[in-house]
């Protein structure tokens, strides 16, 4: 066998030789012509904005809202950020209320649309809890969205943008931020107005929000479009997609779908030798993105209908207190969403009649958005969607899309 | 929702596109060629394994993940961070990546001896029917991927990358790289090792004659347990470099479940190729790779898996064993 290793060794040490002599040039950096705009500013802290903490004197007992969706599994990093702004609110609910203890379940349906039925299920037979937060991502939100309905278990979603969730009529479902609606004519919005691109490939995956989105983006963008690529997720390969693109030329791709895929592709698009500027949803805007896209992620914008958390100082200090890390993609989302059901409890709706009227006639600033809903559960006032760019390693606001 | 419709149905594009497929034809020929390179490394490790025991060895998608890990891990070890692609010396650079080919080969070949030793062995002690030995693979390649979730979390390490493609020259309209080039040369001459371990050594004998008649090749003094164990090291010793090779192609391919997609094209290329034949790995891995990518440029990316399978099962509606044959347990002169 040694013989077997060496032998290869010298093989691939005498091809690699051959190769790289000379190839070690670097790079000319491809303009980034949008790099120069002028900042937004970051919007601040809201000082009405509901607490989660109420006014410290609630009573309740046995009671449980949950978060469901994925924390170990696709795509994880969407779910935990979430997540922990739930966990965050609920400690500060607890912490302040010593006669009401809300209990928090954690339900793992790893971004999953298969598997999401089941995870609900179980929530629905667990009488104690009377909301969630939840589910993250479309596809297992358009799987689960009808158990929700039939066991009149209210559900806020602080993340699943695909626009045909509400339209289904479900009476339990809230969407605690702008959908793809906004965030599609928003995306062309940039790519045209503040990008200046002329010709757009659009990428989606497979996914329901990929899908969605997509569409949203090539209704707004029109004979922009001069690409229309399909990948698959999970795919890590996409020399075909990246050859296509190439020789369409286009000055700006936007991928729709979620970071896992962006990652590799941004990669190849970039080694290719492809001049163009890429741009990806609210799907790709974490920091694993910028981890795992190496050289390509530095020339990546994103589209997100979330509020920049950075200028909420005082929410991101509690968050670092408590995980040790700034909060991510849709943390304040998170937090929103759970603050609406914790005060519910507060305000005595411990079962879930109560709590769906509760947060049917809820009405307050959040600290992303206003709060407060449509018959379809569509926030009733129309959320921004801002643009968020990528500095020395860190994702952080561009500008404001209006 | 309807008016997306509308759009859709208004920009419906012709069904097949013969155009991009000519058009980028080198291109994607020279991409799948990369690609499937990795495909029949891997391949080999399917065929070597069906061709000695007539097992399919699902878990060998995990002895290439625990690979591509490794490599990982060397890197990491090495001082190397994700983030921009280093600028290094060539000779350096070689030397990193050998040092990484040696320790994936060797972690992928433990981990392929291992699961020999603890999960099929005492199966074939006691004599179990051939559908156990199936069901144990699945469960093997199943703990074995929980092991590295338990360990690493679900989302893929950070890409760590030590070499940046560059044009080498072009065929056509279309380029070369650097990597490509790399993956390309360096697969075959493994294959080429590989064949000629089997064809023309001792322990290949062995192999092959394990391969045609277990029974007999013990009454010759065959030792039939050495000699499966020595298949599953040789497999995954080829899984630990295409693992490498993998992760110079796809830094953020080191994620607990990244083998499984890529295991079962392997497996089919190898059954395309014909399984159980070491050529057959090799033709079916490269074909395999042109054939998606192809299919994708005429028929769009969504039908990227189809047009493989498609092709896989058209194959083997004319030739059942594959596009060479099932040989490993042939006799040959």
């Amino acid at each position: 066998m040694a013989r077997a290793r060496i032998t290869a060794a010298l093989a691939l040490a005498a091809t690699a030789a051959s190769l790289v002599l000379g190839a070690c040039a670097p790079r000319e950096d491809a303009g980034n012509n949008a790099a120069n705009q002028p900042q937004s500013d970051a919007p601040a802290e809201p000082e009405n904005a509901h607490k989660p903490e109420g006014d410290g004197n609630a009573k309740c007992s046995n009671v449980a809202i949950a978060y469901a969706g994925t924390i170990n599994g696709e795509n994880a990093a969407l779910g935990q950020n979430i997540l922990n702004g739930v966990k965050l609110a609920v400690k500060k609910h607890n912490d302040a209320n010593p006669d009401c203890q809300v209990e928090l379940k954690e339900y793992d349906t790893e971004g999953v649309p298969e598997r999401a039925p089941g995870i609900v299920t179980q929530m629905v037979n667990d009488e104690q809890i009377v909301g969630v937060v939840g589910l993250p991502f479309s596809g297992e939100s358009k799987a689960a969205g009808n158990i929700f309905d039939k066991g009149g278990l209210p559900q806020i979603s602080p993340s699943a943008t695909n626009p045909t969730l509400s339209q289904n009529g479900w009476k339990t479902f809230f969407r605690g931020l702008g959908n793809d609606n906004a965030q599609g004519p928003a995306a062309a919005k940039f790519l045209t107005d503040n990008l200046g691109a002329e010709k757009v490939c659009v990428v989606q995956d497979d996914s329901e929000y990929g899908i969605g989105l997509a569409s949203e983006v090539k209704k707004a963008l029109g004979d922009k479009v001069v690409c229309d690529e399909k990948v698959k997720t999970k795919q890590k390969e996409f020399s075909a997609v990246v050859q296509n693109i190439k020789a369409a030329q286009p000055d700006a791709v936007y991928y729709s779908g979620y970071y896992q895929e962006a990652a590799p592709f941004a990669q190849q698009l970039y080694d290719a030798g492809v001049e163009t500027q890429l741009v990806g949803p609210d799907g790709v805007k974490d920091d694993e993105y910028v981890k795992g896209a190496g050289d390509a992620a530095a020339e990546t914008f994103f589209t997100c209908p979330c509020v920049p958390g950075e200028g909420f100082t005082k929410f991101a200090g509690e968050y670092r207190k408590m995980f040790d890390k700034d909060p991510g993609t849709y943390s304040v989302e998170g937090y929103d969403a759970a603050t609406v059901l914790l005060t519910g409890i507060d305000a005595g709706n411990t079962d879930r009649k109560k709590m769906l009227e509760w947060i049917k006639n809820y009405d307050a600033q959040g600290l992303s958005n206003k709060l407060g809903w449509d018959e379809n559960g569509e926030l009733a006032e129309t959320p921004t969607v801002w643009t968020y760019k990528v500095e020395n390693g860190k994702i952080v606001r561009n500008v404001e899309i209006k | 929702m309807i008016s997306s419709a509308q759009y859709l149905a208004q920009d419906s594009e012709p069904w097949i596109n013969t155009d991009t497929f000519i058009n980028l034809f080198w291109a994607n020929t020279i991409g799948g060629l990369e690609y499937g390179s990795i495909y029949a490394l891997v391949a080999l490790g399917y065929t070597l394994v069906y061709g000695v025991l007539k097992l399919l060895n699902f878990a060998h998608s995990e002895v290439f993940i625990y690979g591509a890990y490794a490599t990982w891990f060397t890197f990491f070890l090495l001082g190397f961070r994700p983030g921009p692609t280093p600028e290094l010396p060539v000779g350096e650079l070689i030397a990193y990546l050998v040092l990484a080919v040696i320790v994936a080969m060797l972690v992928s070949g433990t981990t392929a001896l291992v699961l020999e030793r603890v999960a099929y062995r005492p199966l074939r002690n006691r004599g179990a029917p051939r559908l156990a030995f199936l069901i144990t693979a699945i469960g093997a390649s199943l703990i074995l991927q929980q092991i590295l979730f338990l360990w690493r979390g679900s989302n893929p390490e950070q890409a760590i990358r030590l070499l940046r493609p560059e044009t080498l020259f072009n065929v056509g309209s279309a380029s070369v790289q650097n990597l490509t080039v790399i993956i390309v040369v360096a697969s075959v001459l493994m294959w080429i090792v590989a064949d000629t371990f089997v064809n023309r050594t001792r322990f290949g004998r062995g192999i092959r004659a394990v391969a045609q008649d277990p029974d007999t090749a013990m009454l010759m003094g065959v030792n039939k347990e050495r000699i499966i164990m020595l298949t599953f090291v040789v497999g995954g010793l080829l899984a630990g470099a295409a693992a490498v090779f993998y992760m110079m192609k796809i830094p953020q391919g080191a994620q607990y479940n990244g083998g499984f997609l890529l295991g079962l094209k392997a497996f089919a290329a190898a059954v395309l190729g014909g399984i159980g034949n070491l050529r057959g790995a090799l033709l079916g891995g490269l074909l395999l790779g042109i054939i998606e990518n192809h299919g994708q440029a005429l028929f769009g990316g969504e039908w990227r898996d189809v047009v493989a399978f498609v092709v896989l099962v058209l194959v083997l509606m004319f030739r059942p064993t594959g596009i060479l044959g099932e040989s490993l347990g042939k006799a040959r002169v």
